[in-house]
């Protein structure tokens, strides 16, 4: 306990700093009308409560899960820090919550999610509070969502596990940028043109840009599991994860 | 093993060859080009809210980024250490 009361210190004390002006690969702090603000935030507020259930309920039926879930963490931390050049000239960073989604279903990365972009917007000043529940959703709600589907879907119609892994994490990252989009274009319709307009000029600067980083999340995802098909079999069985053809 | 390298190597070439491709580009951040895209469709537009604390350097602020992926890469690599060691005794 002792660990959460400094960590709350020191987040209390970095809200006495003078405030200042920060963009993000994220939607920046303060750069959403305040109605979309709030109302990203309370679209995503239920699926946060649902992600703590469904993490409490896997960690109850399968104790021995819990360091996967931790490494699902860690690899959300370390490629949502790499800012990795693309072929549009700019750089934007991957997301690495489909690994975490393939292992422990949607609602779980919610949480994880959040964690990361809350972490990023205090300390980095990359996304924002404000504008945390618009990015919770894109990166922690819809994208593992994307991602969950793909994966089932890849594997209904018999695709290699691998395969399968692979589209779930680079169809979530870029599914994660699209929902981006979707989101600005909906509070910046431009004048002429209105949605379409806009989101196709988002879509421009950040889906574009997230294509390759896109594949690269789905390669180092498929090495990840690589890993755990060879060393934690039992686990991966226990989540569920092999469809019924791979599982034996 | 040498099929993981294999796929190391293409995300290794996925983030070199734009720095070719694209010689003399900025590579910024996305963010920005947003913000000034925002700027060309609502010229009016202020932010309303800003970051309660920000990294006060650019150097700072690769301290943090750094430490967040060692953080993660750390604790990845405690987890494939023990899988490895437990797998070899059993």
């Amino acid at each position: 306990m002792k660990f959460s009361g400094w960590k709350l210190s020191y987040f209390l004390l970095a809200f006495l700093f003078v405030p200042n002006r920060a963009f993000a690969m994220h939607i920046m702090e303060g750069f959403l009308p305040i109605e979309w603000a709030i109302f990203w935030w309370v679209v995503s507020i239920p699926f946060i409560i649902l992600g703590l259930r469904s993490i409490r309920k896997t960690i109850e039926e399968n104790p021995e899960t819990k360091m996967i879930l931790g490494l699902s963490g860690a690899f959300a931390f370390v490629l949502s820090a790499l800012k990795i050049p693309s072929v549009t000239g700019s750089c934007s960073h991957p997301t690495g919550v489909g690994l975490g989604t393939v292992l422990f279903g949607p609602l779980a990365m919610s949480v994880i999610g959040t964690i990361v972009l809350l972490f990023q917007s205090l300390l980095l000043a990359h996304g924002g509070l404000t504008t945390l529940g618009a990015n919770t959703f894109s990166m922690a709600i819809m994208g593992p969502i994307i991602a969950y589907y793909v994966f089932k879907g890849s594997q209904k119609m018999g695709l290699s596990f691998s395969v399968a892994v692979f589209l779930a994490a680079m169809l979530g990252d870029l599914g994660t940028y699209i929902v981006t989009s979707v989101q600005l274009a909906l509070a910046f319709p431009s004048e002429v043109g209105g949605f379409m307009a806009s989101f196709t000029k988002f879509a421009g600067i950040f889906a574009l840009t997230q294509v390759p980083l896109a594949v690269s999340e789905g390669i180092l995802t498929v090495i990840v599991m690589n890993f755990l098909k060879k060393y934690n079999v039992s686990e991966l069985k226990a989540l569920r994860v092999f469809s019924a053809k791979e599982a034996h | 093993m040498k099929k993981n390298l294999l796929l190391l190597a293409i995300v290794v070439l996925l983030a070199i060859v734009p720095l070719f491709i694209q010689k003399g580009a900025e590579f910024g951040g996305a963010d920005g080009e947003a913000e000034a895209a925002i700027g060309e469709i609502d010229a009016n537009y202020e932010p309303w809210f800003e970051s309660l604390w920000e990294p006060p350097s650019g150097e700072i602020e690769s301290l943090l980024f750094a430490l967040q992926a060692a953080i993660g890469a750390g604790f990845i690599g405690y987890f494939i250490g023990l899988m490895r060691g437990k797998h070899k005794e059993g």
